[in-house]
């Protein structure tokens, strides 16, 4: 397939001949499946599109730590306190990567982070939805890192260098987290009743919402086909979703629970998974800020920058002592 | 509402173990050479990935130009004779 990577506008209608010389050779690393670096020259709307994806995965790192830091004093062992600090820890480290990767492209960590705090940014709406008992903690490993771990695999391999590095290392820490989220649901579906009841009503709640984690269907995405023809999207959202689906829908026989969809099925002639209908309504709704907690997490995040001022601010003092003595 | 913090940038550069080279990891922003360090440590080593580690300022790194690719790499080119497989008269020789 010959590139298809539109022609950005420059300053002139007209591309001059290094813009073109440029274009080429930026096609030419798409067309070959190498990698665009840091310095190479890129269209400025891959940059764009980067920066934005990139950022709002870092965004929904550090806002997904909330959910389950909430739990930490609640788990109910000591061990499971410490998968979870460690889990929560991954998440921070992850947002790190993230912001880093998308440092490369031209903007500061302060920009995104301001992007962040002013509510400008967008960020994963799964995370909008509150984790109300120690069941969420299962269903949200289990599905949202589930879902999570489905999307993020294809992009180790995205154009993009420093992107699919970061994914690298995510991906590898990421499948302690849905395995871990697995365990805490099968000692509850073998517990009494009511931890049965529970890890049902986590599922129940989680299970739509972690379906519409892969985004809109490919017919109401319009910007997924530019993202694929630059290779940063190696799958549309619905053979995303097909994929997980069909894992699910077998991982939780093991569990001895259910999804909360009778019509799920494989259709056999079209080969692909029926799901109900997912409510795209609420999940615009959330992503617009007016989901369960969006105020609660974004104020949190606030607080917690406000909070950490002055060890900033003691740090900053200490570098600069230290370079001063230096000098002297 | 963020007060800037310009904290420099970091690259790390992870020995994953004795007798291998540091390898680059990722980066990191902080405000001095140690909290670089333990920065580093809590980033990038968190499962035993390693054994020793570099940080080095963002700033400091002199790098090679990628429009300039070409010209720059230029001089192997042409030089096949630099690699044993350029030798073809002496193969089938046993211990070559």
């Amino acid at each position: 397939m010959a590139p298809t990577t539109p022609q950005e506008p420059g300053l002139s209608a007209v591309p001059s001949y290094e813009e073109e010389q440029s274009q080429a050779r930026f096609d030419a690393l798409i067309d070959q499946d190498s990698r665009v670096e840091p310095r190479d020259w890129m269209p400025e709307k891959y940059r764009k599109t980067l920066s934005r994806q990139i950022s709002q995965h870092a965004h929904s790192e550090i806002i997904g730590m909330q959910p389950e830091a909430n739990w930490i004093t609640r788990a109910p062992s000591l061990k499971r306190k410490s998968i979870l600090m460690a889990k929560v820890q991954d998440e921070a480290g992850h947002g790190l990567y993230l912001y880093s990767a998308a440092e490369t492209l031209g903007t500061t960590r302060d920009e995104y982070n301001e992007q962040l705090l002013s509510g400008k940014a967008k960020y994963s709406s799964i995370f909008n939805y509150p984790a109300r008992t120690w069941a969420d903690m299962g269903a949200i490993g289990w599905l949202v890192d589930g879902a999570a771990i489905a999307n993020q695999v294809p992009l180790c391999r995205a154009s993009y260098g420093p992107y699919g590095r970061a994914m690298v290392r995510v991906c590898k820490e990421e499948s302690f987290h849905q395995r871990q989220g697995f365990e805490i649901l099968l000692s509850l579906s073998r517990g009494t009743e009511a931890q049965k009841k529970m890890a049902q009503d986590a599922i129940n709640r989680f299970y739509e919402p972690s379906l519409m984690m892969f985004g809109p269907p490919d017919d109401q995405s319009p910007n997924s086909q530019q993202s694929m023809a630059w290779k940063i999207k190696r799958f549309s959202n619905d053979e995303l979703r097909q994929r997980f689906v069909g894992m699910i829908a077998e991982q939780v026989k093991v569990l001895g629970l259910t999804l909360p969809d009778p019509q799920l099925h494989f259709d056999e002639e079209k080969k692909q998974w029926i799901h109900k209908d997912l409510n795209w309504d609420e999940f615009m709704a959330v992503i617009k800020g007016n989901g369960p907690a969006n105020a609660q997490r974004l104020e949190r995040r606030r607080e917690a920058h406000r909070e950490g001022a002055w060890v900033r601010e003691a740090a900053a003092a200490y570098a600069a002592k230290q370079a001063r003595s230096e000098v002297a | 509402m963020s007060q800037q913090s310009n904290w420099p940038l970091w690259e790390v550069f992870v020995r994953s173990s004795r007798g291998l080279s540091h390898v680059h990891a990722g980066s990191l922003h902080a405000p001095d050479q140690q909290m670089a360090l333990r920065n580093a440590r809590d980033l990038y080593t968190r499962r035993n990935e390693g054994v020793s580690l570099w940080v080095v300022k963002s700033s400091d790194i002199i790098s090679s130009d990628p429009g300039e690719k070409d010209s720059f790499f230029e001089s192997p080119q042409g030089k096949d004779y630099r690699h044993a497989t350029y030798y073809k008269a002496s193969e089938g020789v046993k211990h070559l």
